[in-house]
């Protein structure tokens, strides 16, 4: 054999070797993705950990930043008109669908058209109801679908006019329901379009495999614009359902990511994983309403009475063990378009046992004390954290003369009975869709009164009804000095305080356990953190 | 042998019936719907999602729409999973979990009768006594708990097998599963095989057999097992269906693709569609294992007869 023949026999061996490390050492983000998706149809997923996938696989006009601030996405760039309703989008001229397809205007058009199509009954459609005659629609009022504001110029231009000026707008188109859709890959496949093998996106990750229970796997896309960007090859979307099984195989380095821990092991991942265990203000409020629709809690001085002998302080750092903060306000700290003091009742600063004074002063009032107490039922869905807070809770109100039967059911059950407002007091909790402020001060505006009479009291469990604040909310809704708006929303927030609209307990936090090998997880109050900006060092 | 067979798989069609009809009323009885969730669903939308799923129709119809697809092969939609049919997810979970539930049911019940055999031979001697209460441990401690022992012991202390989640192919993902779900079903197992072998030990033909100068392991193998058998066997049918349907545990906590965990979470989101597939097929499972199991029993003891 000669020199030449053995130096190519290394060197092609060399390259073998070399290419199958290459192949070997794809990068792949092990992530504990919480529950099991339901579906991956932007159209039908409600979940934070289906949005976790939908938004690796399909990527809006507006996409999300590493801290989940809107940038370009899908549109290069948008210009906006004077009086803010209509938005003009310049489509990438690179952007392209996994098949190889370009994305089109006609795709986004395609795509409003359905969420407010009544057919797809889409949960979460409301959030893009700012969009002209998109209400309509919805509700069936109008059926020729080309009236909606949602208009393709050319291939790549893409018009949306709104009913009016919107402040939250491009936070909204960040949201799922904003996604682009594929008409014909659905008409193809019917409800089976989000199959692997079948499904077709234009984000940066491809879904590959599906096994229900187990997991949803992604791959990266060669067609996406920015792949040459991305660091993560595979994305494993773990089911994690139990969450100390989660945190075990986070410990034995199985996972990289854990977007949820059990409270009481805290303490232990604070010793033994320092800075791993991520605990940080997310946009939401843990509260309990209070039936206003019956007596006794109609009230207001008995609703009064229960709020300020709530002490919040213990909840988060002792109930919890997570140091969740104490709420007092509607809106949580660090919510968008909210300029402006926080709302802090002059009794939030009062020393506990004074408070206490005043709520037995008022509950004598109402005729109840210790000895002749006010029996109250609060209801909560099965859960240990639900429970203990319950009980906590139920127990403070004991020494003002209120005596509490727990009582709790599954998760429908629970809700059920509180939209049919055949309830007392009960457990309820809200997480912002958007970073707007409108989007929990809206939760308290009265019922919308239906043709049958019927009144629809959405997501105001308590019915919770004050002309004044409507009134404050409507002229916020048409506002369009931003500064003003939030002063509007201010004073509908101390309003609906003021009246013991409800009791907010304690602020949500994320809780995400991450590993020193990722990079690029920037906590935020949304708690989005897209594959795409982030690292994994072996 | 085969008109007995053949006799009661024509009595489980009205049992079949009937579970249908009991389970789909006491579904729809029950407070809550499949859209009762942490948000209330704007009126339009659940009225459009209620006409999508037959739900605003009269009760009665609604179950005559309900056995008609059934009896095309169609389980109708699922609620929850939407991508999903009702037929799709137990064709995808079905096989898994009958492959976790039939191994973890053939290494349980080799380990107990082998376990049980060994202590009913040592009665009263030291190998009895540490099988019996090694045997003790996993009727004791629930699974959930001894899963995750298993999982913090041997997955992130010694690092011997992987914590969970499942991989097509991947054996080693399912030895710490099979083996949390094999444990309590041996351990039962073995405590019949003791019980029932001591007293086979203790018959008279058994002495009769000693007598004539029959070696231990002859009059074992060929006198006494086959009789010590007949209580195993009639708790084996009972026995490999706790352990199809009673996966719900193992699955959730090792991230595995089974059916097991529909049966309890279905229920809980009221996904109509899916608590009734599973329960049908568990119904169908069921009566098969307990024909297998009359059966084999007939085989075992003469003295029984299939009429």
């Amino acid at each position: 054999m000669k020199f030449t023949q053995v130096f190519k026999a290394v060197a092609t061996a060399g390259a073998l070797a070399l290419m199958m490390v290459g192949a070997a050492s794809a990068v792949t983000l092990n992530l504990g993705n919480g529950g099991e998706p339901g579906s991956l149809d932007p159209h039908k997923v409600s979940g934070d950990w289906e949005n976790r996938i939908v938004g690796e696989y399909l990527e809006g006009l507006v996409a999300e930043d590493i801290h989940a601030d809107p940038i370009p996405g899908q549109a290069e760039s948008w210009t906006i008109s004077d009086d803010g309703t209509v938005y003009t989008f310049k489509l990438r001229a690179d952007a392209k669908w996994s098949d190889g397809v370009d994305v089109t205007a006609q795709n986004f058009v395609d795509a409003f058209q359905r969420l407010f199509d009544p057919a797809t009954a889409a949960e979460y459609a409301y959030l893009q109801f700012p969009i002209k005659n998109s209400t309509k629609i919805a509700a069936g009022e109008i059926t020729d679908f080309s009236q909606l504001g949602v208009k393709a110029i050319d291939d790549k231009t893409l018009e949306i006019t709104l009913e009016a000026s919107t402040p939250y707008f491009l936070q909204a188109l960040t949201h799922y329901t904003a996604y682009p859709i594929r008409k014909d890959i659905i008409e193809k496949f019917g409800d089976q379009w989000t199959q692997p093998g079948n499904i077709v996106g234009n984000g940066p990750y491809n879904i590959t495999e599906w096994v229900p229970g187990s997991y949803v796997k992604a791959v990266k896309s060669d067609t996406y614009y920015g792949a040459a960007d991305l660091k993560i090859d595979e994305i494993m979307f773990e089911n994690t359902q139990d969450l100390t099984a989660a945190l075990n195989r986070y410990r034995a380095g199985e996972l990289d990511i854990l977007t949820d821990f059990p409270s009481d092991q805290y303490q232990l991942l604070k010793d033994q994983y320092p800075g791993q265990a991520r605990v940080e203000p997310f946009l939401g409020v843990y509260y309990y309403v209070m039936n206003q629709s019956k007596p006794p809690l109609d009230n207001v001085n008995i609703r009064k009475a229960l709020s300020i002998s709530v002490l919040r302080d213990v909840i988060g750092p002792d109930v919890l063990g997570t140091g969740e903060l104490p709420a007092y306000g509607w809106v949580p700290p660090g919510t968008g378009n909210y300029d402006g003091a926080a709302y802090a009742p002059a009794w939030s600063t009062e020393p506990y046992e004074q408070r206490v004074e005043e709520a037995k002063a008022l509950m004598a009032e109402a005729g109840y004390t210790p000895e002749n107490p006010l029996k109250l039922q609060l209801r909560y869905n099965t859960n240990d954290n639900h429970q203990r807070i319950a009980v906590a809770i139920s127990d403070m109100w004991k020494q003002i003369g209120v005596e509490v039967e727990l009582f709790n059911a599954e998760t429908a059950v629970h809700y059920d009975a509180l939209n049919a407002g055949d309830f007392q007091i009960g457990r309820a909790g809200w997480l912002l869709d958007y970073n707007d402020a409108s989007n929990t001060l809206d939760l308290l505006k009265t019922g919308v009164t239906g043709t049958d009479g019927t009144v629809n009291w959405g997501n105001n469990y308590g019915r919770y009804s004050n002309p004044k604040y409507d009134e404050l909310m409507t002229q916020a809704s048409s506002e369009l000095d931003l500064v003003k708006r939030a002063g509007l929303m201010h004073q509908a927030e101390a309003l609906a305080m003021d009246d013991f609209a409800a009791i907010p307990i304690y602020w949500y936090v994320s809780k995400n356990v991450v590993s020193p090998k990722i990079t690029g997880f920037e906590a935020n109050a949304k708690d989005i953190n897209r594959v795409r900006w982030m690292t994994k060092s072996e | 042998m085969i008109s007995y067979a053949f006799r009661r798989v024509l009595s489980a069609i009205p049992i079949v019936f009937l579970t249908i009809t009991v389970c789909f009323f006491i579904l729809r009885l029950a407070p809550g719907g499949p859209f009762d969730g942490e948000r209330a669903l704007p009126v339009n939308v659940l009225k459009n999602l209620r006409a999508h799923y037959n739900l605003d129709q009269p009760i009665l119809t609604q179950f005559f729409l309900y056995v008609g697809g059934v009896l095309r092969g169609d389980f109708g939609p699922s609620m929850v999973m939407e991508d999903f049919t009702v037929s799709r997810l137990l064709s995808i979970g079905l096989p898994f979990t009958l492959m976790l539930g039939f191994t973890a049911f053939i290494v349980g019940t080799i380990a107990g009768l082998v376990a049980g055999a060994l202590a009913a031979v040592n009665q009263n001697r030291w190998p009895d006594y540490l099988l019996v209460f090694v045997v003790l441990i996993p009727l004791i401690i629930p699974n959930f708990l001894m899963a995750n022992l298993a999982q913090l012991i041997f997955g992130v202390y010694l690092g011997w097998l992987p914590v969970g989640g499942y991989r097509a192919g991947s054996y080693i993902n399912l030895v710490m599963p099979i083996l949390i779900l094999a444990m309590p079903h041996g351990a039962r197992v073995a405590r019949l095989v003791r019980g029932s072998m001591i007293e086979v030990l203790g018959t008279n033909y058994i002495r009769t057999a000693r007598s004539k100068g029959l070696g231990a392991a002859l009059i074992l193998t060929r006198h006494a097992i086959k009789p010590a058998l007949l209580p195993v066997v009639s708790y084996l049918g009972p026995g490999l269906s706790y352990l199809l349907t009673g996966s719900l545990v193992v699955e959730q906590i090792f991230a595995l693709p089974g059916i097991g965990k529909y049966f309890i979470t279905a229920a809980l989101n009221r996904d109509y569609g899916l608590v009734l597939g599973t329960t049908i097929l568990y119904v169908f499972i069921i009566l098969a294992l307990n024909l297998i199991v009359d059966v084999l029993y007939a085989w075992l003891d003469p003295k029984v007869r299939l009429n």
